[in-house]
């Protein structure tokens, strides 16, 4: 593969940040560092209160950080305040000024920069067609509606050309159509404008179907970076992979492990390969063993890796959920996509056989 | 059945269209009874008394007269018989409008900040600080006077401190001046204008500040272009709850200007009382609420315009 050579965006550095004095402190943000390159499509993703929201807050310039650095393109960016950062924020309330028309918001930031009228009307102009809002431009922000008003919140943002876009839950008060055609639109401004995005969100459907990378949070820490494909099939902890779609966890005896494969032994007695997390220990005890639903297939029982009895069978459109009470006990679930013709061939009740491919089990750090 | 409901549903409705103007009107009688006893009765006495002959020893005669209303702007020159502007009148008139215009700006210089500070405060602190507002309000007018009497008179806190720290060598003269009317009236009036502007600022959303620092808008910026436009209707509103009633003060000019720095009240008071004028101080008294009305229509059109869509 040939090796981009990219510049380090913004670089944050053990950045820390506690609310509250004596017994009541909070610790928002746990040391965090993170390197975010350019024109890179940035998710942090967390449940909330997981300090994602005060990354953005940081780096935007409304709260200081207690300890930690950060830095845009090597120069220190927390020395100056709010007004004179290359960076714009797309509030999740939006935050459009009521008392202007859409074409005025986006204009704002350009005003301030003290640009020629000429440019801010070409920028506004511009801008108004990038996010399809032109026939709206003379309208107030109370008169049109909430996916307009998202169009309109990202248009000013991105009017000013900042070198880093920073967008706090933007999607999460539309209705799941309109959330879902954002997504593509957001993915394609940025495509289109090149400048770099860190995405704050807590839905996981949003971060894997957006990023390039993603970065999963949980009480202040970054748990793991990576793409979504990455953090979806190689989660290292039980967090990120509980965090991350659906996950069967399986109690498993670690055999031992060279390089990223690892050997373990089922409940059941089966051995199998599996992908280990980086940083685990070697060999020796038990661990958790995450496989994904759709990663898994029913059998016969006779001389399958592990075996139970199925318990429910849940028809859900484009997928049918079975749920096996396994012999060993505890549940696991395995997902088929459904095709025409298919026939119902297993029935609530039966005893069935699971088997998975080797490798694609992750063991996970504890 | 379903012809029953159909057939009765437009009679229901009228019925309950006559119900609801009924009620509303009963609802609204003991409200219109007062204003119309207590508020455009007197109102209308004293708009006829404007026009009578003032009586010699007060009270009024019943024959017409506009004189009352002439005397307003011009007066007869009491040895050559001309007519010429009347200093007197007009030099009050000018002082009320002129110090209550000063007042409103005292007012909003002061109580703008002080708005702004309460309602940035976290949520719990915000009514400790308008308690600490509201306090002196329920003290009585007049205690309240007399206490900035005694700050500044002649040898009073203000003068002993200064004169006690060596900066001044003799009292500064600031009672019975324009100064202690401002101060006075500036003191007495300021809750007025914190109250509504912190009204509309608590309203605010505060992320349309951060929003605009964000966009690149210096502090100056962001008051002149995000906050002052829509806290504009407080800022609006508070003026006139200060500007109407510096308009018509009576006590603290009294109390303060000591019979030098007379105000259209006490101009009035004097007609009615030791000048025995009634009629002119009825028609002085029209004026006032000439003024006043002037005013209210001013903040009717202002907010009318604007107000309406973003509060």
């Amino acid at each position: 593969m040939v090796a981009l050579v990219v510049g380090q965006m913004i670089e944050l550095e053990s950045l820390t940040k506690t609310f509250g004095t004596g017994s009541e402190v909070f610790t928002a943000l746990d040391d965090v560092s993170i390197t975010i390159n350019s024109n890179e499509f940035f998710t942090l993703l967390g449940p909330s209160g997981c300090g994602k929201t005060t990354i953005l807050r940081v780096i935007a310039g409304f709260i200081d950080p207690t300890r930690g650095k950060v830095s845009l393109d090597g120069g220190d960016l927390l020395t100056s305040p709010p007004y004179e950062r290359p960076v714009n924020t797309v509030f999740q309330s939006y935050a459009l000024f009521p008392h202007m028309t859409v074409a005025q918001n986006i204009a704002f930031g350009l005003e301030m920069l003290r640009k020629s009228q000429k440019e801010v009307a070409e920028t506004v102009k511009e801008m108004l067609a990038l996010v399809r809002m032109t026939e709206m431009a003379d309208r107030k922000t109370d008169q049109i509606s909430g996916g307009q008003q998202q169009r309109v919140a990202l248009a000013r943002a991105l009017a000013p050309r900042p070198k880093v876009l920073l967008l706090d839950e933007p999607l999460s008060a539309l209705d799941f159509k309109l959330r879902k055609d954002m997504q593509l639109e957001l993915k394609r401004l940025q495509h289109e404008t090149g400048i770099t995005f860190i995405f704050v969100t807590h839905d996981q459907d949003e971060a894997l179907t957006m990023s390039d990378r993603v970065a999963v949070m949980n009480a202040g820490q970054i748990r793991q970076i990576g793409s979504p494909r990455d953090i979806y099939i190689r989660p290292v902890e039980r967090f990120v992979a509980d965090f991350i779609g659906d996950t069967n966890f399986l109690p498993v005896d670690l055999l031992g492990t060279t390089g990223d494969a690892a050997r373990v032994r089922l409940a059941s007695g089966t051995e199998v390969e599996a992908q280990a997390a980086r940083g685990m220990q070697a060999a020796g005890g038990t661990v958790t063993m995450a496989v994904r639903p759709e990663h898994a297939t029913l059998e016969p029982p006779e001389g399958a890796m592990m075996s139970g009895q199925l318990a429910n069978v849940v028809y859900v459109g484009t997928d049918t959920h079975y749920h096996v009470e396994l012999a060993e006990g505890g549940r696991f679930v395995i997902r088929r996509q459904n095709s025409p013709g298919q026939t119902q061939d297993w029935q609530e009740g039966q005893q069935v056989g699971l088997a998975f491919a080797p490798g694609v089990g992750q063991v996970l750090r504890d | 059945m379903t012809d029953v409901a159909t057939d009765s549903a437009p009679d229901l409705g009228v019925a309950r269209a006559r119900r609801s103007r009924n009620t509303r009107a009963l609802l609204l009688a003991p409200a219109m009874l007062i204003l119309l006893v207590a508020a455009t009765g007197p109102l209308l006495i004293v708009l006829v008394y404007s026009f009578l002959t003032p009586g010699d020893y007060g009270g009024v005669v019943w024959e017409f007269s506009t004189k009352a209303w002439m005397n307003v702007v011009v007066e007869r020159d009491f040895f050559s018989g001309e007519l010429q502007l009347a200093d007197a009148h007009l030099s009050v008139l000018w002082r009320s409008v002129k110090l209550s215009i000063l007042t409103m700006i005292l007012a909003f210089l002061f109580g703008f900040p002080t708005a702004y500070f309460i309602a940035t405060r976290p949520r719990g602190q915000r009514d400790v600080w308008m308690l600490l507002i509201m306090i002196p309000f329920w003290t009585n007018l007049l205690i309240r006077t007399f206490a900035i009497m005694e700050l500044i008179r002649n040898q009073g806190t203000l003068n002993t401190v200064l004169i006690w720290l060596g900066v001044i060598e003799q009292p500064i003269q600031m009672l019975f001046t324009e100064f202690s009317l401002l101060l006075g009236m500036t003191y007495v009036y300021l809750p007025l204008m914190i109250l509504p502007i912190y009204a509309s600022m608590e309203r605010l959303d505060f992320s349309l500040v951060e929003a605009a620092y964000d966009l690149y808008a210096t502090r100056l910026e962001v008051l002149r272009k995000v906050i002052f436009p829509l806290v504009k209707p407080g800022v609006v509103a508070g003026s006139i709850l200060v500007f109407v009633p510096c308009l018509g003060a009576y006590v603290t000019p009294r109390v303060l200007g000591g019979g030098k720095q007379l105000m259209l009240g006490n101009l009035i008071e004097l007609q009615f009382g030791q000048l025995r004028n009634w009629p002119l101080g009825a028609a002085l008294s029209l004026t006032l609420l000439v003024l006043v009305t002037v005013a209210l229509l001013f903040y009717v059109r202002t907010i009318g315009r604007e107000g309406e869509r973003h509060v």
